[in-house]
């Protein structure tokens, strides 16, 4: 029987080396076979996930746009020494690349590279571009310096040739610094940017999430409590009521809050008529808003892993400390409460983690105010275009959330959980 | 009148009833903002907000012109449509890949089982916004950006881990020993899995199926980032339209979207149910 | 039974994905206006062609069409772009050069490079409407008939209350200067310049605490209409509608408007580049032009003005030139990439 040679191998050691040697053979096939099971599902998962994963990771540090677009520039800046302006050739050839990058429509790809180095430097590769446009090519490479100087006066100053010597890395870690809110001056050192943005948004986020964390759980503890120590069937008669919500999409209930929150909505003609207020209160499109949102959308994700740790406690103990002359705090605190921490840490962690990458909901209801780190990352890849700063901001977003995914495979397991 | 042990006080039984009226606001605070859409759904005016009419019950104040407007607006249509396509054909690649693999990680010799867990399973950790950052700059490469087969993949991937759970929760209770008896009788490994392995965890691979169909069906980060105009999707024609112009055409759909909903539970329940039945666990 | 389901749900995508090949997809800016474009240029075209068009719709700006132009995944092939835009993705390359003698004379028989107002004719786009930002107010949010210019807008102590404005610097720059008080041909050469710039943020800071943002010009009448603004930014022709057509009891005031052109153009490197150019060609034919006047905006060929009835011309913005000034394409395309980046940040603090 298959079932006795394929036996552990710790019982293994205590047969004949002929037999060992069989089990070993066939405990090696086993895994073989075992593997392969898992095999195309790994090569899937390799392509359609992880490698996209990798790709992020790879772009928030690898840019080769502007060397692509003037490379002979480049070169020429190469034995510049970054001090005064740079030589006429290297103005004269710049212009001859900038006028072929007008004729192709690409100059507006090196003026937002650039821009990213000198902010305000846009305007002047494009209107610079814009003028070369109608040069005549002969005059250009004889005098493109001047007329590139003719253009825009910027193009004398050596801060300009810096960015665009800067911008044509093709490797930097200037993104990271940037989704640190740091650069780098020229001369090496590190230093904040004069603009704070996205720590304070990395802080905000955590914040919104840890709020939104503890508002699950105070909402989420009691009910849990209550369908634990409810019949059976009661139990599963309210636990529709979490898992209706839990099944209904996502857009569904933002939309739901977009009713009920909004200027002539449900809650504020509601508080309206009760006499609460006169004006209708600025609910919709506020951080408050995206916080009420997703504490609704996340409490499922709350209530169901505490609800499968309580249900497993066992009543007698709280009875008996409490026919002891326990108070009921007391009791609770020193026995209930230790033994629902496995599913309380669960629950407060999953919702903390979904909620730091949380994304749609911010942006359907949460205006200005309620926007998380993943609506700046939307940001800089929908509308700004700089895909490499949010492919930086998003690496980070990542190393945060494997870091909190570590701390739940800790205390948690991973394959612990569960649905419905 | 619900009788109380004798050591109970009068704090205890202010604490119980207490305890009760906190747990029916909570499911009330769950369960009124997915209902409350259902009656404006049925507004005959363009706007989110119960109308005078509505509140005194006028027949007139409803109508059911928001559901014409989905049956005949051809982008809602063709949402639905593909919102169907694609759900489906992800969750069958990932039903298909997912419950193999299930079966190899249930195995006790498989190696490295616990990292090759945790790499399946991370498509559920990793924010969506990641992804699909990732998959942005990824599938571009191979042209799969604005196509249906890009979507499928993607949706794929996240619906991966849910089948993986559930299979291998069923496979838990599964006796290996019917396996490798199969074996034993000269069938091959795909023969046994067929005829064997699979019509025992069948209601383990449905509901993990039926997982990774609504994580496809409910997905919008992705579809915004993969998505062309040809592939957009319910949740995606409803995201654009809260950004751009709020009207009850969103309010229909998402009502009948809560009555898919129900059904869906509803047939979970049932799997669940057979199940325990059938692993003999449940009542 | 795995294995056919599978089988039949790729042979269904395949299929879709075949006959989605053949669609046009026309991105404009929905709402009234997009309704308006549905009846008189995109259902008369479907019905005389049998085209399939994919009618989508977007909040104007161009970074969608520079993520497709950037990633090489073109998705749209015409699309409404404000002339504001326009000069940008044009010298970006993301749409493509017109050759305007393919266009058909008006219906009167005059040649199309005649017909057309000069204007109208770009490189990269065929002339649609002329339009115009406005702002408007509830005639019942304010006594003694609310605000009555730019400055107003800007006047929180005098006019309380929300602010609607769309989500750009765009119009809002411009905005800020002449509610300081600058000639309106000044404003775009003092923006230029960084005392212009921090002079405009500087007065957007004064209200900064009562705007309320979007992002798409449809949202715009629905916040005056449910009360999520007092006064708010709009296309003129969104304002006209709501009042025609729904009674909604707005007041437009045409102080400081900024009047712009909308052209239709073609996505650069589009793989329907013929079937777009032909819907163009029909689309800006006298009579579907001339349809336009049903949210109040201008023709932009003289043969379809010259159908408009007195009564409608006197509510298109070419009736109030003189208020208002003209958007400055070629300004935005050089400054539209740093003031951007200027004003999200200035959103962030």
């Amino acid at each position: 029987m298959a079932e006795i040679t394929a036996a552990p191998p710790r019982a293994a050691r205590r047969l004949a080396p002929e037999d060992a040697r069989n089990a070993a053979r066939e405990v090696r096939a086993q895994r073989l076979r075992a593997f392969l099971f898992v095999t195309p599902l790994l090569a899937f998962i390799l392509f359609a996930f992880v490698a996209p994963i990798a790709s992020m990771l790879f772009r928030s540090a690898y840019n080769p746009t502007v060397a692509d677009l003037v490379p002979a520039t480049l070169e020429a800046l190469e034995d510049w020494d970054g001090e005064a302006r740079p030589p006429d050739a290297v103005l004269t050839r710049f212009a001859v690349d900038l006028k072929r990058l007008a004729e192709e429509r690409t100059s507006g790809q090196l003026a937002e590279e650039v821009n990213r180095y000198l902010p305000g430097t846009s305007s002047v590769v494009k209107s610079t571009a814009r003028s070369l446009r109608r040069a005549d090519d002969a005059a250009l490479a004889e005098g493109g310096a001047n007329l590139l100087l003719e253009a825009d006066d910027a193009w004398g100053e050596p801060g300009i040739w810096r960015a665009l010597r800067k911008s044509g890395q093709v490797y930097t870690a200037s993104y990271y610094l940037t989704a640190l809110d740091l650069e780098m001056t020229r001369d090496g050192t590190i230093q904040p940017r004069d603009t704070q943005i996205y720590l304070k948004l990395y802080g905000k986020t955590l914040w919104m999430a840890l709020i939104i964390t503890v508002l699950t759980l105070v909402l989420g503890y009691p009910l849990a409590f209550h369908m634990a120590h409810s019949s059976t069937a009661h139990a599963n008669f309210l636990m529709v009521f979490v898992l209706l919500p839990f099944w209904t999409s996502l857009l569904v209930r933002t939309t739901s809050w977009i009713a009920l929150l909004q200027t002539n909505g449900v809650v504020n003609s509601t508080l309206i008529t009760l006499g609460l207020t006169r004006d209708p209160l600025e609910l919709l499109y506020t951080q408050f808003a995206t916080i009420i949102a997703m504490t609704h959308i996340l409490l499922p994700f709350m209530v169901l892993p505490l609800y499968s740790v309580m249900r497993g406690i066992d009543p007698s103990y709280m009875r008996a400390a409490m026919s002891l002359g326990s108070r009921p705090i007391p009791a609770f605190l020193r026995i209930y409460l230790p033994m629902s921490l496995p599913g309380l840490s669960a629950g407060a962690l999953l919702v903390f983690i979904i909620s730091v990458g949380y994304y749609i909901t911010p942006a359907l209801v949460g205006g200005t105010d309620g926007q998380m780190i993943s609506n700046i990352i939307a940001f800089h890849m929908q509308q700004s275009n700089n895909w490499e700063l949010a492919a930086a901001l998003g690496s980070l977003l990542l190393f945060l959330i494997v870091a909190l995914y570590w701390l739940y495979d800790r205390f948690v397991g991973a394959g612990n959980i569960k649905f419905g | 009148m619900r009788r109380f042990p004798e050591y109970f006080t009068i704090w205890h039984i202010a604490g119980h009833y207490g305890l009760r009226l906190v747990a029916w606001l909570v499911l009330a605070f769950l369960i009124l903002p997915i209902l409350v859409i259902v009656p404006l759904s049925f507004n005959a005016e363009p706007f989110f907000t119960f109308t005078p009419g509505m509140l005194a019950l006028e027949p007139e104040a409803y109508s059911l012109r928001w559901y014409q407007e989905v049956a005949t607006d051809q982008r809602w249509t063709l949402a639905i449509r593909n919102s169907f396509l694609i759900g489906i054909a992800a969750a069958l690649l990932a039903t298909l890949l997912g419950t193999v693999a299930a079966v190899g990680l249930a195995s006790p010799w498989m190696p490295f089982k616990r990292l090759i867990t945790a790499l399946l399973l991370s498509p559920m950790i990793v924010p969506l916004i990641i992804i699909a950052a990732g998959m942005f700059f990824f599938y571009t490469s191979f042209g799969l950006v604005g196509t249906y087969l890009g979507l499928i993949i993607a949706h794929a991937a996240l619906g991966v881990p849910f089948v993986i759970i559930t299979v291998t929760a069923t496979l838990a209770g599964f006796d290996r020993s019917l396996f490798n008896a199969g074996l034993s009788l000269g069938a091959s490994p795909v023969k046994v899995f067929w005829d064997v392995v699979i019509p025992l965890i069948r209601p383990g691979v449905i509901s993990g199926g039926l997982f990774a169909f609504v994580t496809s069906f409910d997905e919008v980060v992705l579809v915004l980032f993969l998505a062309g105009p040809e592939q957009r999707t319910i949740p995606r024609q409803m995201f654009s339209g809260l950004r751009e112009q709020i009207n009850p055409t969103i309010l229909a759909v998402a009502t009948l979207l809560v009555v898919l909903s129900i059904a869906l539970l509803l047939t979970l329940e049932v799997l669940r149910r057979r199940s325990e039945r059938l692993r003999g666990t449940g009542a | 039974m795995k294995h056919r389901s599978l089988l039949l749900a790729s042979a269904l995508a395949l299929g879709a994905q075949g006959a989605a090949a053949q669609d046009l997809t026309v991105t404009s800016f929905g709402g009234a206006y997009g309704a308006a474009q549905k009846e008189h240029m995109i259902d008369p075209y479907v019905a005389e062609t049998g085209a399939n068009i994919l009618f989508e719709d977007y909040g104007g700006g161009v970074a969608e069409m520079k993520a497709q132009s950037e990633s090489g995944n073109i998705q749209w092939d015409v699309v409404d772009i404000e002339v504001i835009d326009l000069e940008r993705a044009c010298s970006e390359g993301y749409v493509a050069v017109i050759d305007h003698s393919i266009l058909p004379p008006g219906d009167d028989g005059t040649p199309a490079e005649e017909d057309f107002i000069p204007e109208a004719l770009h490189e990269c786009g065929v002339g649609n409407i002329v339009w115009s930002v406005i702002f408007a107010h509830r005639e019942d949010a304010f006594a003694d008939g609310g605000p009555q210019t730019i400055a107003d807008f800007f006047d929180t102590e005098a006019f309380p209350g929300k602010r609607g404005l769309r989500k750009r610097p765009q119009v809002n720059m411009e905005w800020a200067l002449l509610a300081d008080g600058v000639a309106p041909e000044e404003v775009y050469e003092l923006l230029a310049t960084e005392e212009g710039q921090q002079r405009a943020f500087a007065k957007l800071d004064t209200i900064k605490d009562d705007i309320v943002w979007f992002d798409s010009w449809s949202q715009a009448p629905v916040l005056l209409n449910d009360g999520g603004a007092q006064m708010v930014q709009s296309a003129n022709g969104r304002i006209y509608a709501a009042i025609e057509d729904e009674d909604a009891p707005f007041t437009m005031v045409w102080d400081g408007h900024v009047y712009d052109l909308d052209v239709w153009s073609v996505m650069n490197g589009t793989d329907q580049e013929e079937a777009a150019l032909d819907f163009i060609k029909f689309a800006t034919r006298t009579v579907p032009l001339s349809g336009m006047q049903d949210v109040a905006y201008g023709p932009t060929r003289r043969s379809a003005q010259a159908l408009l009835p007195e009564e409608v011309k006197a509510n298109l913005p070419t009736a109030h030139l003189e208020e208002g000034i003209k958007a400055d394409g070629i300004f935005w395309a050089d400054y539209g990439e740093s003031l951007g980046e200027k004003f999200n940040e200035w959103l962030l603090q």
